[in-house]
Parts: structure tokens; C-alpha cells; sequence
């Protein structure tokens, strides 16, 4: 058994998690309670018809964003499904880039051209919130191979780990084993971390995936070090994830992980979630990751009291009312943009009907 | 070595060769084939710059399935010629997020026919990356391998996927029809920061030319006038450009000459090439190895008809291969596809 996975065994003894500083725990705390509330302004905006297509509330899986992106470096690559606001707020972004984007404003992190399911954010390594299921599964096998040749043929990087997103869902597509064959033929350092919620769309695992009780069975086929989490507890998150960022970075090799969480809203905004009992969205929420993480700062760490907690809920509220604003305030995309950032390299005669041009500088860049 | 840019801030402003630069001469004696221009293109950049490598099915070790990269793995080594598994979704995706990160893949497809496989990283990722992300992520990209029929191989290995692909926004296509321009054109396509469809023919990898030893960069977008006529505008690409001139040759006896236009991209598309032609020869035959509905010849004669109607003395003619799945028997398969007889037979009709 490799030390990750004995880790993963977890040891109630000594836990990793409880060498990290008070000041770490509470920075989880506000990145989860901000996706949280941020996912509760998305849902009114939404509802408001202020923001159009496709989207998915991230709200319940906190623990997982959060969790495994503070295991990482911020030179990382992460690479992620259409469920990505959570996660592009525990990269860095800001919510402003976030929310003016579903909001379809020159002022998203994609200039308004993504939409909700495709956060993009390069200074904070980001590439990209995927629509298609499983899409992302390969090109995270590429961000690792990229890594690792930058590091082992151009020399000039430095070891690197890749994370890969996917939902249950798309652990059933065939990219998804061809990425994990590649990435672990080539030995690549990318981890795919499998965010188990239980459902696709209104499919429950065990009607959509085979043997479901054992996913680990699949990274297992390839060689490819497996783990199973418990994605609902943060610090759990931490104790078994970093050990194994750790190997994979070390050993540039890939890991699979079957990260059990839940989602509390419906899939997408327009779900009447017929295929659930509320006693069971219930029965979760009584686990909620940001009530544990609050109570362990507030018993065992004595970090944080009520007065802290309600000062820090506070303030998040208030930046993501900030970022609500600013998107409502924000300039629609210039009608120019239409025919920008199609081509890198724009020349005449590419299209009968259209005029490609370079666009304006990303926000983000 | 050029800079190593993995991370440029911007897409703006990349580097691109010197196109003011006069390409070298295509007469000489320096005759080789057209899969060796191939690999002379790609080693060069590879060469020059350490993000490029090649992925594909036998590329290494066999040294290709069709020999194009003979000799490659001795000299660069298995981290950049990589043999990869018959898994065109896995490696093309791979390639994508390899290319968003910053490297050059260059992908082979043994034949294009089995990209269909890796129809979402190719199309639906590729082209609209840059778009998508709002001008963030970028796909440097080319993919190459053969394209079209001519080999009995029957239905499923014979694909002209020009038709069905060039469709997409986002994406180039460039498609040599001879090994001076492969070795041009690959260099541009390698050079170029946008994906880069590079279709070549198994049928023609055997062809020889002379080509210069040089490093030199074909511009995207500038057909070539390969024959010079006044009677009659043929315009083609890829392998079909050498039915043309056959077809042009024998008409020639008849007193019949043709511009032959050899368009070398199909997107860009040289229309104002095209334009310049049919405005002195009033009369024009597209030849396109594609099938014919919502294809190439389709959007070539739409253009002219756009730009040029009032000139054309009668409506414009396309020969397409035939609009039904390939067949393997040796004289259907050339009745199949546009062949000298069909060409020579299409240009009488707009004389008529
Ligand atoms: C290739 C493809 N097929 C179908 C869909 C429609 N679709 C979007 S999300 C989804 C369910 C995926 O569930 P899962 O992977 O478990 O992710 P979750 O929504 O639970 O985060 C489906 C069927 C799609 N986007 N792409
Ligand atoms: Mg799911």
C-alpha cells in the first residue's frame, strides 16, 4: 500500500490537519461560507432572469473546492466541469469576474462569452469549466503532461500536480478512461477527483454506473493509486488529500479519487428533483461542511466565537452583494467583441460573412 | 532557440515568421517525397523550439504508419516523438489541455477518418478555446494525417473530412497538394498560434518534387496559380489539384487552357484569387473531393456568386466526389472521385 493510501486509511490519532495555523482553518471557513452565499445570490439572480442558460449550484460541496485547492500550489493547473463556481472562487477569482460573467458583462472573467459553465481564469491557473461531460478528463491528462514537460524536456518549470474535476456523471464517459490510460502510461501527475454527489442529473449512481460501490476499482484497472474520501468533513478532506498531492507531485504519477459529497440544490435551476426526498437533502445538511468546520474552529481551536462568525458572514455578504451590484451596474459586451478572441492569430478571408479582430484585453489578464 | 513563451499574458502580438520574406524557388533538383518534406518541416520546428513535439499511433518507434517520421525518434528522443495508444479522444484532449498550457502538439491522425472518434476535443474544444475563455486560453495545435479516398479501403478509411470540419469557426485548414507545399505550409501551420488542420493524402506521400532545404514559410491564404488559361477557372485543393492539371493538359490539345487555382487553404480561403480568375475567364469548375452537399464546392461557388455573379458567363459547375459512401471496388472508387475525365468533362459543359 503506497503512504498515500495508508494515509487515506486516515489514523484518528494525529491527524495532519491539526499541525495547520488557526489563520488556515478560518480562511477555509470564509471561502466556503462565501461560495455559499454566493451561490444563494446566483439562485435569486437566476430566478430574477438575470442570468440566462445553463446553471448549477455548487452549494453543499464546499468542502471539496475548498479542501483540495488549499492542498495545492497556485502555479497548479486545475481544470474543471460546468458545476465551477465553488471552485473558481477557492482559486482566487474574484466574485465580481465570477458573477459579472453569468451575468453575460464585459466584465467576466470570459468577457461575457463563457456563461456560467465556463470559468476561465489564467492568472489564478484555471483552465476552464467544461460543458461537455467528461470533456475535461483529457485535457487534465494534458495539463500534467504539459507540466511534466515543461519541468523534464524544457527544464525550466518545476514539478506539478494537475486537478481534475468530474461529477459522478462523467465517470461513466469513455474520454474519462482514455485520459486515466494515458495519464497513467505516460505517468502523469494529474489527480481526478471524482466530486460523488450521488447523482447524474436525476440518476442515481447505482442506476448509471456499474458496480458503483467500487469506482475505485476503475483508477485501480489502470495502476492509478486510488482513494476514497470523505468529502463532507474539510480537515478530513486535508489528511488524506495532501499526502497524496504530495506522492503524485513527488512520484509525477496520476491518483483517482472517489470524493463522496452531496449537492443540496437540484441539478440545474430548473430540476423539481423528483428523484429525492427532501428527508434525504435533510439528513445531509445535518453533516453540512461549513457548520462542522465553524464548530471545530469554535470548540476545539477556540479560533473564532459567534461575535467573529457573524462579522465574518457579514462581510461576505457584503462582497457578494458588491459583486451582484457591479454586475448589475456593468457594460454589456460591445458588439464588436461579437468577432474577437475567435483567432490568435486573426487574417483576412477565414470567414465569408465575418471580420475577426483581436478583442479587448481579458479583465483578468 | 526562440524565448520560451509557455505563459504569455497575452495572445496578442505572438511571433510569427517573416512572410515578407520570397519563398525559395520550386524548380531545382533537390527531389525527395512528399512524406519526407513532411518531416523536414516539423524537424526544423521542432528544432527551433522545445514546446513543439509529435503524438500519434506508430509515430516513434515504427516510424510511422506511412513513414513521415522516419528518423524522428533518433533524433528527438521518445519525451518529444511519442507513440501513443489507438485512443484518438484520450490523446487529442490530451494534446488540447497540452496546448492551453502552452506547448505546440503537433497530432497525428493515422487518417482523418479516425478523428471522428475525437470529434469533441477537435471540435467542439479546440476552435472555440480562445473564445470561450474570452480571449484567455489559446489551442497552438496541428492536426495532420490522411485525408480522402484513392486506396480501396472502403467506407470507413476514406473520409474527406474538409467538408464536414471546415465548418467550424476557430479552426485553419490547410491541405498541400504537392511536397514543395507540404513542407511550407506544415511550417506555417506549426508556426501559426491558432489549431491548424493539416490534411494530407496517402495517395500522394510517395510523390516527388524538389524541395528546398531551407526552412521556408507558405502564408495561409494565397492560392497558386498552378496553370495559366484564359478559357476556363479550375479551382481545387489537396490531391485533387493534380486530376486538374492532367485534366488541363489533355484539354490543352483541344486548344481548350485553364487557370488552374490551387488554393492551398481552405480556410483562409483565397477568394480574391479566385475572384481575379473568373473575372478573366468568365466560367469556373470548384473540384472538391468532399461530397457535395454543404461542402466546400458549395461554399466556393456561393463566394463567387457573391462577389462575381455579373461576370460569369454560366453558372458555376462543381465535380465532388460522388454522393454516396466509398465504395472498394477498384473501378467504382475511380468513378467515385473526381477524376480527369469527370473534370475535363465538366469544363466542355461550361464552354457549351
Ligand atoms: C456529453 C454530454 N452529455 C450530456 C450532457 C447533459 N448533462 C449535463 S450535466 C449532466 C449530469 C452530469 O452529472 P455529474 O457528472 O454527476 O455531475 P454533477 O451535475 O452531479 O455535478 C448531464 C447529463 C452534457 N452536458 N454533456
Ligand atoms: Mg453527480
Amino acid at each position: 500500500m503506497t503512504k498515500a493510501a495508508t494515509a487515506a486509511q486516515g489514523n484518528s490519532k494525529s491527524r495532519l490537519s491539526d499541525k495547520l495555523p488557526d489563520a488556515k482553518l478560518l480562511e477555509w471557513l470564509r471561502s466556503m461560507q462565501l461560495i455559499r452565499e454566493f451561490e444563494t445570490r446566483t439562485m435569486q439572480a437566476y430566478q430574477q432572469a438575470k442570468i440566462g442558460g445553463f446553471c448549477h449550484i455548487y452549494s453543499g460541496q464546499e468542502a471539496c473546492a475548498v479542501g483540495t485547492i488549499g492542498c495545492v500550489e497556485h502555479d497548479d493547473p486545475v481544470v474543471l466541469a460546468y458545476r465551477d463556481h465553488g471552485h473558481a472562487l477557492a482559486r482566487g477569482m474574484d466574485p465580481k469576474a465570477c458573477m459579472a460573467e453569468m451575468y453575460g458583462k464585459a466584465a467576466g472573467c470570459a468577457k461575457g462569452k463563457g456563461g456560467s459553465m465556463h470559468m476561465f481564469d489564467k492568472p489564478n491557473w484555471l483552465f476552464g469549466g467544461h460543458g461537455i461531460v467528461g470533456a475535461q478528463t483529457p485535457l487534465g491528462t494534458g495539463l500534467a503532461f504539459a507540466a511534466r514537460y515543461e519541468w523534464e524536456v524544457i527544464g525550466s518549470g518545476k514539478k506539478k500536480v494537475a486537478l481534475c474535476y468530474l461529477g459522478d456523471g462523467a465517470i461513466d464517459q469513455g474520454a474519462f478512461f482514455e485520459a486515466m490510460n494515458l495519464a497513467a502510461l505516460y505517468s502523469l501527475p494529474v489527480i481526478y477527483i471524482i466530486e460523488n454527489n450521488g447523482y447524474s442529473m436525476g440518476t442515481a449512481i447505482h442506476r448509471h454506473s456499474a458496480n458503483s460501490d467500487n469506482l475505485l476499482a476503475r483508477g485501480e484497472a489502470f495502476g492509478i493509486t486510488s482513494v476514497k474520501i470523505d468529502g463532507l468533513d474539510i480537515l478530513n478532506v486535508y489528511d488524506q488529500f495532501k499526502p497524496l498531492v504530495d506522492e503524485c507531485r513527488d512520484m509525477q504519477r496520476p491518483a483517482f479519487v472517489d470524493f463522496k459529497t452531496y449537492r443540496y440544490q437540484g441539478h440545474s435551476m430548473s430540476d423539481p428533483q423528483k428523484y429525492r426526498t427532501k428527508d434525504e437533502v435533510d439528513q445531509y445538511k445535518q453533516k453540512d461542511s461549513i457548520a462542522n468546520l465553524l464548530d471545530h474552529c469554535m470548540s476545539v481551536r477556540n479560533c473564532i466565537d459567534e461575535d467573529g462568525w457573524k462579522e465574518m458572514r457579514t462581510e461576505i455578504a457584503e462582497i457578494v452583494r458588491e459583486a451582484v451590484q457591479f454586475s448589475e451596474n456593468a457594460a454589456d459586451p460591445d458588439p464588436s467583441e461579437l468577432f474577437t478572441d475567435v483567432y490568435a492569430n486573426p487574417q483576412p478571408n477565414l470567414s465569408p460573412t465575418a471580420t475577426y479582430a483581436h478583442g479587448k484585453k481579458n479583465p483578468l489578464l | 532557440m526562440t524565448t520560451l513563451d509557455l505563459h504569455p499574458a497575452t495572445i496578442e502580438n505572438v511571433p510569427q515568421p517573416d512572410f515578407s520574406k520570397p519563398l525559395p524557388p520550386r524548380e531545382g533538383d533537390r527531389i525527395i517525397q512528399f512524406r519526407e518534406a513532411l518531416k523536414e518541416a516539423m524537424s526544423h520546428e521542432m528544432r527551433q523550439d522545445e514546446r513543439v513535439f509529435l503524438i500519434g499511433e506508430e509515430v516513434a518507434q515504427y516510424s510511422g504508419a506511412y513513414k513521415v517520421s522516419q528518423g524522428m525518434l533518433e533524433e528527438f528522443g521518445p519525451k518529444r516523438i511519442i507513440d501513443s495508444p489507438i485512443s484518438e479522444n484520450g490523446f487529442a484532449g490530451m494534446c488540447t489541455g497540452a496546448a492551453m498550457y502552452g506547448l505546440r502538439p503537433i497530432v497525428e491522425f493515422m487518417s482523418w477518418s479516425f478523428s471522428l472518434v475525437a470529434a469533441d476535443p477537435i471540435l467542439n474544444n479546440v476552435p472555440k478555446m480562445l473564445y470561450m475563455s474570452g480571449g484567455q486560453w489559446g489551442c497552438p495545435i496541428v492536426f495532420r494525417g490522411n485525408d480522402g479516398a484513392g486506396g480501396q479501403l472502403g467506407s470507413t478509411h476514406s473520409w474527406c473530412v474538409e467538408g464536414l470540419f471546415a465548418n467550424v469557426p476557430g479552426m485553419k485548414m490547410a491541405i498541400p497538394s504537392n511536397p514543395y507545399d507540404a513542407k511550407g505550409l506544415l511550417a506555417t501551420a506549426i508556426a501559426d498560434p491558432d489549431p491548424v488542420f493539416f490534411l494530407e493524402s496517402e495517395r500522394m506521400l510517395g510523390d516527388k518534387a524538389h524541395v528546398p532545404e531551407e526552412q521556408y514559410y507558405i502564408p495561409f491564404g494565397q492560392a497558386r496559380l498552378a496553370r495559366e488559361g484564359d478559357a476556363v477557372t479550375l479551382v481545387s485543393f489537396g490531391r485533387p489539384v493534380n486530376f486538374c492539371l492532367e485534366a488541363a493538359e489533355k484539354l490543352a490539345e483541344e486548344g481548350i487552357e485553364c487557370d488552374v487555382l490551387d488554393m492551398r487553404t481552405i480556410r483562409p480561403l483565397d477568394i480574391d484569387s479566385i475572384i481575379a480568375s473568373v473575372k478573366k475567364t468568365n466560367r469556373v469548375v470548384v473540384v472538391d473531393q468532399s461530397w457535395p452537399f454543404a461542402g466546400i464546392s458549395s461554399e466556393v461557388i456561393t463566394q463567387i456568386c457573391e462577389h462575381c455573379f455579373d461576370w460569369l458567363d454560366h453558372q458555376p459547375v462543381r465535380v465532388n466526389t460522388e454522393d454516396v459512401p466509398t465504395p472498394y471496388a477498384k473501378g467504382l472508387e475511380y468513378a467515385y472521385l473526381p477524376n480527369p475525365e469527370r473534370i475535363a468533362a465538366a469544363v466542355k459543359n461550361v464552354l457549351a
